[in-house]
């Protein structure tokens, strides 16, 4: 369903992040992309749905070329593109209702959107959606007012308002606790399953990749350097993916629990402590 | 709309924005209010629609002036007026500023006795309610005209800038590096110099600069009430619809603001 | 090298190596005699003898400011509320006109370079020349009024919004935006779903804060014959009826007391 041949890309600084990828995702497949930080995990999936312009090579979407698309019709391909985001990437200071619709903007026109007049049939799937991973009781809530679990769930509840036939997940357990990633990457999992979509997770914990994914790319480089099933991964070809390590001690989760408790300062913090002080003019 | 009511809404399919004033009484009493207040203030605008179309032809050759400005008839006015413009920016900035110092520090609830605080209160209170237009207006009359009465005009408005800022500085110190100083057995000067000084220092020269820029823009104005600068200039020529000397005049003021802005970003990195 | 050694072979420890000593000193001095110089100019440009004056001036001054001729007040009510409205609606039309322009100058929502530089050039003359120019300006354009004083304080709104708006812009998390655009999102609605949202507390907070200032501003705009209370003070200075004149002042004193803490409360309420 999706293909990629010969994708390529180079920074304008000269890095060579992704050089001449050859990949083939068939409907229903949910592949982890596995590789040490800086392998270019996410510029593969940003090249897919070209929130990252792929230098070389062409990725094609079923029949839609996707290397060549603008304007209207790349917004049209994105559609069908959902993606999942490490940070989850909600809009803090909208609801959780709003953040799931904005799944639909590519569907409705500007208007419509800005005065959030959703259709009847996208604000009762976007419910059905809510339901689904539990969060019906939030509607109202702010994004910023929901611990790392949840937001991650309505991420992905506005990932698939899209309804996309190809998810990209971009670490969505990297900003959680052990716990709570299982949680999610088994809900992703099963609403792969559900709706028969195709998947390419970027993911870093190789325990959690091998447990709920079907196939497992590794990426060293910008190169592909593995691909196969999760069973066919032992300690060597981990070798030749990360480098050397003592592989066989339980793959403990890199991150921790403190790493979605970082304090972000909003981005008017600075304008509004000068105007406080007066010092603006 | 309870909460539970928006869910099964939202279960059918109807769901609107969460308002931001959730009582729909207030909300619609502000709305009625601002429409109301806009046509009062609107219908309170007096506009001479002659007098405006005579003026529209005046505007087009205000325009027109940008694309050819003047700078060679009014040469000296102009170099007078830039001259002393420049001068009382600078002196008023230095003076202001070191006036401010003490100003700030009896301000500063943290280490001025009362009554000291509430006079360097009322000294900054003063300062910066009163545009600096109309204080200029008052030392025109108590010193005459010229740009001494401009520069006093810019060193009382800088007291008051500048000492309010560095007594809320000095007021958020970090009591801990102070104490660490006086543990050692420094005198109240070395204290001063040693725990309070490099923690607002780079905040001051930075603010000082910035405070340059602000007393040129306002020394461009203050020559309206006879407070010397290049304002007078500007005036004159505005009065007698020589607007391509107007439009040089403005240029120069846009880009010495520039060249202010510009070099006080690099001096604000040097200092830090 | 701030440590050195003595003929003696002493560690010496100085703040600073002596090469940058002396360019400190240098820096001094050329400060120094940069502020005499322009003292000097100054001091040329004066007439001492006025001057030496001030002090029995002042004295004079205040003996006729005070006590203020309270009954003047109520013809100021009428002035005070063009004041206010000059301010109000010169702020609204100034954030008005300030909202694109900002996110045309940021270089995140810019849709060109050039168009960019074309804003930041509309940020920097607003900025650049005070409201009371602008009314000067358009005093001799539109005639006198309170109309030219909305405009004046309109167009200066614009530079001051324009540049703490675009700032605030260009801080924004970037994810947000990414997530909305990977939607399918129409430009425009990349705009209001992923950058207003993350910029509205600042964009009202400055909105306020400039009709705060606006407030001060617009009271002496009449001295060019913008409307408002300085009209009033205008013609006050002109006939010498410093009685009047005070109560001038105290007004205008209040007002901004006023507006001020509506400011701050309305800013804090924001956030």
């Amino acid at each position: 369903m999706l293909t990629l041949s010969g994708v390529g890309k180079r920074y304008p600084t000269g890095d060579r992040a992704l050089t001449d990828i050859e990949l083939t995702l068939p409907k229903g497949q949910v592949m982890a992309l596995i590789g040490p930080s800086g392998a270019g995990k996410s510029t593969l999936i940003r090249c897919v749905n070209r929130l990252v312009e792929p230098t070389q090579g062409s990725i094609r979407l079923e029949d839609t070329e996707l290397t060549t698309l603008s304007g209207h019709k790349l917004r049209h391909a994105r559609r069908s593109m959902g993606m999942i985001f490490q940070e989850y990437a909600l809009v803090d200071r909208l609801t959780v209702m709003e953040n799931v619709l904005s799944g639909q903007l590519g569907y409705v026109g500007f208007w419509r959107s800005f005065l959030r007049r959703y259709p009847q049939e996208a604000v009762v799937e976007a419910f059905r959606l809510l339901e689904r991973v539990g969060l019906t009781h939030a509607i109202d809530k702010r994004a910023d007012a929901l611990s790392g679990g949840q937001r991650q769930r309505v991420g992905i509840a506005r990932a698939l308002l899209q309804s996309p036939k190809l998810l990209l997940v971009d670490e969505p357990t990297a900003s959680l606790d052990p716990k709570t990633s299982r949680q999610i990457m088994r809900l992703i999992r099963e609403l792969c399953a559900e709706r028969e979509l195709a998947a390419i997770i970027n993911i870093h914990d190789v325990a959690l990749a091998q447990q709920f994914a079907d196939r497992i790319v590794g990426l060293r480089a910008g190169e592909i350097v593995f691909d196969g099933l999760p069973s066919e991964l032992d300690s060597e070809m981990l070798t030749t993916i990360y480098g050397e390590e003592e592989w066989d001690t339980t793959p403990e989760p890199i991150d921790d629990e403190a790493a979605n408790e970082e304090p972000v300062s909003p981005p008017y913090a600075r304008v509004m402590s000068a105007i406080e002080a007066g010092a603006a003019r | 709309m309870s909460e539970q009511a928006r869910q099964q809404a939202a279960r059918r399919g109807e769901w609107r924005r969460l308002p931001m004033i959730e009582s729909p009484r207030l909300r619609w009493g502000l709305a009625v209010g601002a429409v109301v207040y806009v046509l009062l203030a609107l219908a309170s605008v007096e506009v001479n629609w002659a007098r405006v179309a005579e003026g529209s032809a005046r505007a087009v050759n205000f325009l027109g002036a940008f694309i050819q400005p003047d700078f060679i008839s009014r040469y000296d006015d102009i170099v007078a007026g830039l001259l002393e413009s420049l001068t009382m920016t600078l002196t008023s900035t230095v003076l202001g500023v070191l006036l401010a110092i003490p100003v700030g520090l009896g301000a500063a609830r943290n280490i001025s006795p009362l009554p000291i605080y509430f006079v360097c209160r009322a000294i900054i209170a003063v300062s910066r309610t009163f545009q600096e237009i109309i204080i200029a207006i008052l030392f025109v009359v108590m010193f005459g005209f010229g740009p001494f009465a401009g520069m006093i005009t810019l060193a009382f408005a800088t007291i008051g800038f500048m000492a309010k800022l560095l007594a809320e500085d000095i007021e958020d110190l970090d009591w801990r590096q102070v104490e660490a100083v006086r543990a050692t057995g420094a005198s109240w000067w070395q204290t001063m110099n040693h725990a309070v000084q490099p923690q607002v220092m780079p905040r001051l020269i930075g603010l000082s600069m910035y405070r340059l820029d602000i007393n040129f823009r306002e020394s461009s104005v203050i020559g309206i009430v006879g407070a010397g600068g290049i304002g007078a200039t500007l005036n004159t020529s505005l009065s007698r619809y020589e607007y391509d000397t107007s439009a040089a005049i403005l240029l120069i003021i846009i880009a010495i603001v520039l060249l202010c802005e510009y070099s006080s970003s690099h001096v604000r990195r040097w200092t830090q | 090298m701030p440590v050195s050694t003595t003929p003696q072979g002493q560690p010496i420890w100085q703040r600073r190596t002596t090469r940058a000593q002396w360019l400190q000193y240098l820096a001094w001095l050329a400060g120094v005699s940069l502020f005499l110089l322009c003292w000097k100019v100054i001091s040329d440009n004066t007439m001492w003898v006025f001057v030496e004056d001030a002090g029995r001036q002042g004295a004079d001054l205040i003996s006729r400011m005070t006590p203020p001729k309270w009954g003047y007040a109520n013809v100021l009510w009428k002035p005070m509320w063009d004041t206010i409205n000059i301010a109000t609606l010169g702020t609204a039309l100034g954030i008005i006109m300030a909202f694109p322009v900002a996110f045309l100058a940021a270089r995140n929502t810019t849709p060109h370079p050039l168009i960019r530089s074309a804003a930041l050039m509309v940020i920097v003359s607003s900025r650049s020349i005070n409201s009371l120019i602008w009314a000067m300006l358009l005093v001799t354009i539109l005639g006198p009024g309170v109309l030219a004083g909305i405009i004046a304080i309109a167009l200066r709104s614009i530079g001051f919004v324009g540049k703490l708006l675009y700032e605030a812009i260009e801080e924004i998390h970037p994810t947000p935006v990414e997530a909305i655009s990977a939607t399918g999102a129409s430009r425009m609605q990349v705009m209001n779903y992923g950058v207003l949202p993350q910029v509205m507390p600042a964009f009202a907070g400055i909105s306020v804060y400039r009709w705060d200032i606006n407030i001060r501003e617009s009271t002496v705009l009449g001295l060019v014959g913008a409307g408002g209370i300085g009209l009033q003070l205008n013609a006050s200075i002109n006939s010498l009826a410093w009685d009047q004149v005070s109560v001038i002042f105290i007004m205008i004193f209040a007002t901004v007391l006023v507006s001020e803490w509506v400011s701050a409360r309305v800013r804090h309420a924001i956030i």
